[in-house]
């Protein structure tokens, strides 16, 4: 295959292989949209018997079950479901009774706002640690590193939180410990109220990343280019900005994408001890309150999220990789 | 014996004895809470709340005037023996589906790895989530709920070292015998890769005791009486701006059980300085 494309540009050979992989994320996306569904719509037994509580008569329980459709067949209620989420209308939240898309709609600014800062903030970090260790390898500082890293990875986002808040607003005084949205509030204001909830986010995502950074850099250090370049005396900081980077940085931008997907898991702690009003939050209040409508929209876009970000990951390491373009 | 244990600590790095020694303090801890902790569970032992440290109560006392010490060590022995019992559970069933779908192949594999996969595709904590409201969350539900979030993760690993060994003549000869499913599996597949899935215990046990302490934090785990250390850190949260011992003390346990954990397994990878 590689021979016959040979006359066609250059990048011709990856559309096929990337089409597949959107291919086969959409069937994912779909199989996860059954999962949601079946543990939460089909499993948990009557909603209807629910609502109405243990006084209620089975002739009333009948009625509100023909009412919510839920004497059709799984099937139909799967499809139906399916589609009204597609077409971004998944119906009313049982508690709050408003539309499922405006409540959404509503949060997902602030959480899309906090999640885009953490991420520039955590890729600098990263990036930053991971070369540092790499042109360090095996040093002081390279140990040192490797053993935060390491212990950060485990490291539970609320005791980050729970530190962050001590140091800096209990005892420093300097920034607020409940993140208070305000939409005219400037960029700088914004920030300091959103410094420490993105600290935490940051704490969790950085460690993975920084240690594939690492691995990535130090593999191109050993590669023949690198040891001609010093020979030839270009200067070290030089060889590692102009030559290294570039050519590590496939497997790092997928490093980076598969990392920032645990901001997710990261975000359902972080907006909670903060009071942060986003949709990780919302979705904790519907597990609470058994808003089964809103919990499985917030499921559904956050394992969509996911699934677009290793897809990312994946479509990135396809273009970084001469031979699997060819 | 003594010698055996002493020549695998003389063999660890640094950080790896440090993991050992924070592991086996929890485990001690989680063991013997009935027997060591100064008071029972729910015993209310003074007037002041979020109290400091003092002789009579090393941690201090929480948001109720308990002694957070005894809460400390009965929290920690939740969340040790639930995340050891998901861990081993979700090894266990993760394993034996890898083995039966590798050594069967054909549409059992497809089918076995297909959900697997989609299991996978979704984030533990929101497939854990969704779980919990579902089906709610006692210990024992907990207890399920963790171990299915990690059995897909198990499963791909047992499944990718399954079929290399399979693919070795000793496994072609034991089929050609006529062996069943159950003898490959068992005596032939499953001696050749207990280290890895040893190492793959340990993370899904961190992985565990992340999740439940998360959801116990959220208010969604392990319900009152029953507290876990997540419980502790979510009960005292209103401790934090007083910079209470009740708050720090728990999330700190969580974090040197992880960490040490965490460091234990890295130091023992092949790879590393072993």
């Amino acid at each position: 295959m590689a021979r016959t494309a040979s006359s066609r540009p250059a990048w011709f050979g990856v559309v096929p292989l990337i089409l597949y992989r959107v291919g086969s994320a959409l069937l994912t996306l779909f199989l996860v949209s059954a999962v949601v569904f079946t543990i939460s719509g089909l499993l948990p037994g009557d909603a209807a018997q629910e609502i109405l509580g243990q006084s209620a008569t089975p002739e009333q329980i009948q009625v509100l079950r023909h009412e919510m459709g839920l004497d059709r067949p799984a099937w139909t209620r799967y499809f139906e479901w399916l589609v009204s989420i597609i077409a971004g209308d998944p119906g009313m939240s049982y508690v709050a009774n408003m539309p499922v898309a405006e409540i959404i709609s509503d949060r997902l600014p602030n959480t899309l706002k906090l999640a885009g800062i953490t991420a520039v903030v955590s890729v600098v970090t990263a990036l930053t640690i991971g070369v540092v260790g790499a042109i360090n390898r095996g040093g002081r500082i390279d140990k040192t590193l490797n053993v935060v890293t390491l212990s950060l990875v485990a490291t539970p986002e609320f005791l980050v939180a729970t530190l962050g808040v001590l140091l800096f607003s209990v005892t420093l005084l300097w920034l607020p410990s409940i993140s208070l949205v305000n939409e005219d509030a400037s960029w700088g204001e914004m920030l300091r109220s959103l410094a420490l909830p993105i600290m935490s986010l940051t704490s969790v995502v950085v460690a993975q990343m920084a240690r594939m950074t690492r691995a990535a850099v130090a593999d191109q250090l050993d590669r023949p280019y690198v040891e001609m370049a010093r020979l030839k005396g270009v200067p070290f900081s030089r060889i590692v900005l102009f030559h290294v980077l570039p050519n590590a940085i496939g497997p790092i931008v997928n490093a980076m994408a598969l990392s920032l997907s645990y901001l997710f898991g990261g975000a359902l702690i972080v907006e909670t001890i903060f009071n942060y009003p986003g949709l990780a939050s919302l979705m904790v209040n519907a597990v609470t309150s058994r808003d089964m409508p809103l919990l499985q929209s917030c499921a559904m876009i956050f394992c969509g999220t996911y699934l677009t970000m290793v897809l990312v990951a994946d479509v990135i390491a396809i273009l970084a990789n001469p031979r699997l373009r060819a | 014996m003594t010698s055996r244990l002493y020549s695998f600590v003389r063999a660890l790095s640094a950080s790896g004895r440090v993991g050992l020694g924070f592991v086996t303090f929890w485990l001690l801890i989680a063991i013997f809470a009935p027997i060591i902790a100064p008071y029972s569970i729910g015993e209310f032992v003074d007037r002041t709340v979020f109290s400091g440290w003092s002789n009579a109560y090393w941690l201090g006392t929480d948001f109720l005037g308990r002694d957070v010490l005894s809460r400390l060590m009965w929290g920690a022995r939740y969340t040790v023996l639930l995340a050891l019992g998901a861990a081993i559970l979700a090894v266990t069933i993760g394993t034996s589906l890898a083995l039966f779908a590798a050594i069967r192949g054909g549409w059992i594999d497809e089918v076995l790895s297909r959900i697997m996969d989609t299991l996978i595709s979704m984030p533990s904590k929101i497939l854990a989530l969704v779980l919990v409201a579902a089906f709610g969350s006692s210990l024992t539900l907990l207890l399920a709920i963790a171990a299915f979030t990690y059995v897909p993760g198990n499963f791909r690993i047992a499944r990718a070292l399954a079929m290399n060994l399979i693919a070795l003549d000793f496994v072609q000869v034991a089929r050609a015998r006529g062996e069943g499913t159950a003898y490959i599996a068992w005596r032939e597949v499953l001696p050749n890769m207990i280290h890895p899935l040893l190492a793959d215990m340990g993370l899904r046990f961190v992985f565990i005791v992340l999740l439940l302490s998360g959801l116990s934090f959220l208010g969604l785990g392990v319900q009152p009486p029953y507290a876990d250390l997540g419980s502790l850190v979510r009960e005292n949260v209103s401790g934090l701006t007083e910079g209470a011992l009740a708050i720090i003390a728990p999330a700190i346990a969580i974090a040197t059980l992880t960490v040490g954990a965490n460091l234990l397994i890295d130091a023992l990878k092949p790879g590393g300085k072993a």
